[in-house]
């Protein structure tokens, strides 16, 4: 029952280590704000876009699909087995657009211009496009978020309220979530002659959708067996074997599809060609597609939570990786071609680490003050 | 004047209006002077840089937020003979540029004159432009708080104003000709390379690539032994616009197959229910 959030202690170990990196983080966030990108980043003319871009935004956003996917499962397909999920999943996508908002607040060169693309549109630009659907779909997971807060604040009937309007919010969320999802792909369509062809393809779109699925059912079940260990909260084994029947679809398709794009594009030869490239694909492709797919196909696999956990893991590692490849490695041997190289500093992690932090703070924070974890399971 | 005071500004002059502003640059003509670069220096105040020269003189060795241009400086073998080929860098004013497309606030715009401008007041400094453009053109600020991209303008101003973009206007050799018109420049390129058999690579740089940009490269050897990169002829806006356009195809699919999906799956619990009773 909803008491189980009072058990959710907030002075324990792990908070005090996330109080100590927001600080920590907090000086570098600071050293960006005064000092700029220059003397704080090793972004340069060759090569614009760094971490924040590959892992706050890309990997931010990829990481908050599940919001979708579960919202979606539970007010369009109707499948309430998920409704107690559907609370932490959703807050999680709010924190993840929330930490990709912050990583491109904190990389456009001018933060406080973030709001232009909203007056002045250029249809043309996917970036436009992406922006868009950041500001629209971060209210749309504020909406999704919301009832657990008029609950908590007495507001019944508000609450009753938003949650008889669900279905047509979630359908609007699903929307915008597809077409960001695959819109962050379509970002590097404009790059042919720069991005190395493992990973170039006109199907960009369509597989950072796929894999954002794949990334979000693992992210959800991965969180579900994390708060179950950390707040002693119980996970449900039958919503886990769920997630990873889904998952199994997911990467399976995922995986036809990326064999699809290498064979019609660069050929397999380049995956094993031996060059860096070739391997950091072989290494996304084992960590986040071969090795979980064969896992999941055990059925062993599939009914023990602390498999699954792996098999979350490596999902979310992979699909980490992928967006890496995509917005850092896999265009280096161009920028190495003119004569540069990058690696992030200090400061770009300790950024990167803050956000982290700071939302898992911010989660931990939810889940002791706000019905998060017990909601949904009462009426079963 | 900022370029957006020159937008607004649109030329008076019927001439001007009707240009299609273009370059044509023999690089077999150039004999490094770089007068070019410091023209282009002088009238877009552009402040001077603290440079190393590069391993041939190149110098600086690339374009910068303050070098819009530069000429870059290689040695190659020519029949048994050393041989200098400069080569000069630069914005190419695509027709279709991959910058403009891809800036989601209209900082940068191709104007109907030619040249691809850029109003720093409307830029939030995401440096998709940087990513997008395939000559990686557009500089930025690095060290500023307040950072702004920099490019090559085409000299808009001038142009508007009836004159020539300042560093054709200074360069002594004529190895940047500036035409109103990018047929007359290729014409002319063309008749170059035919009337001169043995003298230049067979290709004009810039004809195909990107789609065709407004500047075309003449030179004696391989392009990409001048550092210039190997650039396809796909019009690069056109791939992005392909998935754009299909938006409202993705947004009719989403919404059928979730509304559908809602009808029949609740259609199923209830009948579930009926069974059950
Ligand atoms: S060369 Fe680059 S900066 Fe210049 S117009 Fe083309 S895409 Fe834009
Ligand atoms: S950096 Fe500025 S000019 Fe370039 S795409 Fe972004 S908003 Fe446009």
């Amino acid at each position: 029952m909803s008491t189980e959030r009072h058990e959710i202690k907030m002075f324990t170990p792990m908070t005090l280590g996330l109080l100590i990196l927001i600080i920590a983080g907090a000086v570098s966030v600071y050293k960006r704000m005064t000092l700029g990108l220059g003397a704080t980043t090793n972004l340069q003319d060759d090569f614009p876009w760094g971490f924040w871009i590959g892992f706050d935004v890309l990997g931010g956003v990829a990481m908050a699909a599940g919001g979708f996917v579960i919202a979606s499962a539970v007010y369009l397909f109707n499948m309430k087995k998920y409704k107690p999920i559907a609370r932490p999943a959703i807050l999680t996508a709010f924190l993840g657009y929330l930490l990709a908002a912050s990583g491109i607040f904190l990389d456009i060169g001018h933060p406080f211009r973030i709001w232009h693309p909203v007056v002045m549109w250029q249809i043309h630009s996917i970036m436009f496009i992406v922006a868009i659907h950041v500001v629209i779909y971060t209210t749309v997971l504020a909406m999704e978020s919301s009832p657990m807060f008029f609950e908590r604040i007495g507001l019944k009937g508000v609450q009753r309220f938003v949650e008889k309007i669900m279905m047509p919010i979630a359908l609007f969320g699903t929307l915008l979530s597809t077409l960001h999802q695959s819109s962050l792909g379509a970002v590097y369509l404009i790059v042919p002659d720069k991005l190395h062809p493992l990973w170039y393809s006109s199907l960009l779109p369509f597989s950072f959708l796929v894999s954002a699925i794949m990334m979000g059912l693992s992210m959800v079940s991965f969180e579900s067996i994390l708060s179950s260990k950390f707040f002693k909260h119980k996970a449900d084994m039958s919503i886990l074997s769920g997630l990873a029947r889904g998952s199994i679809v997911a990467i399976g398709f995922y995986f036809v599809l990326k064999i699809f794009i290498l064979l019609s594009g660069p050929g397999l030869g380049a995956a094993f060609a031996g060059t860096m490239e070739s391997r950091l694909y072989l290494l996304e492709m084992a960590v986040g597609v071969i090795v979980p797919l064969i896992l999941l196909l055990l059925p062993s696999v599939r009914n023990s939570m602390g498999s699954i956990f792996l098999v979350n893991c490596f999902v979310i590692v992979g699909i980490v990786i992928n967006r890496m490849n995509v917005s850092i490695f896999g265009l280096l041997r161009h920028a190495q071609e003119r004569g540069v190289s990058y690696f992030p500093t200090g400061n770009e992690f300790m950024v990167t680490l803050f956000l982290v932090a700071l939302g898992i703070f911010l989660f931990k924070f939810a889940c002791k003050y706000f019905n998060v974890l017990s909601y949904g399971e009462v009426k079963n | 004047m900022g370029t957006n005071a020159i937008m607004e500004k649109t030329a008076t002059d019927p001439a001007v209006r009707k240009m299609e502003a273009s370059f044509l640059i023999d690089t077999t003509k150039c004999i490094g002077c770089r007068g070019c670069q410091i023209s282009c220096k002088s009238w877009n105040q552009n402040g001077t840089d603290k440079t190393t020269a590069g391993p041939t003189l190149t110098n600086p060795p690339k374009l910068n937020s303050k070098t819009y241009t530069n000429i870059a400086f290689y040695e190659s073998e020519h029949n048994g003979a050393i041989t200098w080929n400069f080569s000069r860098n630069g914005c190419f004013h695509c027709k279709k540029p991959a910058c403009a497309s891809v800036c989601p606030v209209e900082a940068l715009v191709k104007t109907p004159e030619g040249p691809v401008i850029y109003r720093a007041d409307r830029c939030m400094g995401c440096r998709y432009c940087m990513l997008a453009c395939p000559f990686n053109v557009p500089k930025y600020e690095w060290e500023k708080l307040s950072p702004s991209i920099q490019k090559c303008n085409f000299c808009y101003d001038r142009l508007l104003a009836g004159m020539i973009p300042a560093c054709a206007k200074t360069c002594p050799t004529g190895t940047i000709q500036f035409s109103d018109s990018i047929e007359k420049n290729l014409t002319e390129a063309k008749k170059r390379i035919a009337e001169n058999p043995g003298k230049y690579h067979n290709h004009i740089y810039g004809e195909k690539e990107a789609g065709g940009t407004s500047v075309l490269l003449l030179s004696a050897i391989p392009l990409d032994q001048i550092g210039h990169a190997k650039v396809g002829d796909q019009v690069l806006p056109d791939l992005t616009w392909k998935y754009i356009s299909g938006i409202p195809a993705i947004i009719g699919v989403v919404l059928a197959a979730g509304i559908g999906s809602w009808v029949i799956t609740r259609r199923m619990k209830n009948m579930d229910k009926e069974d059950e009773q």
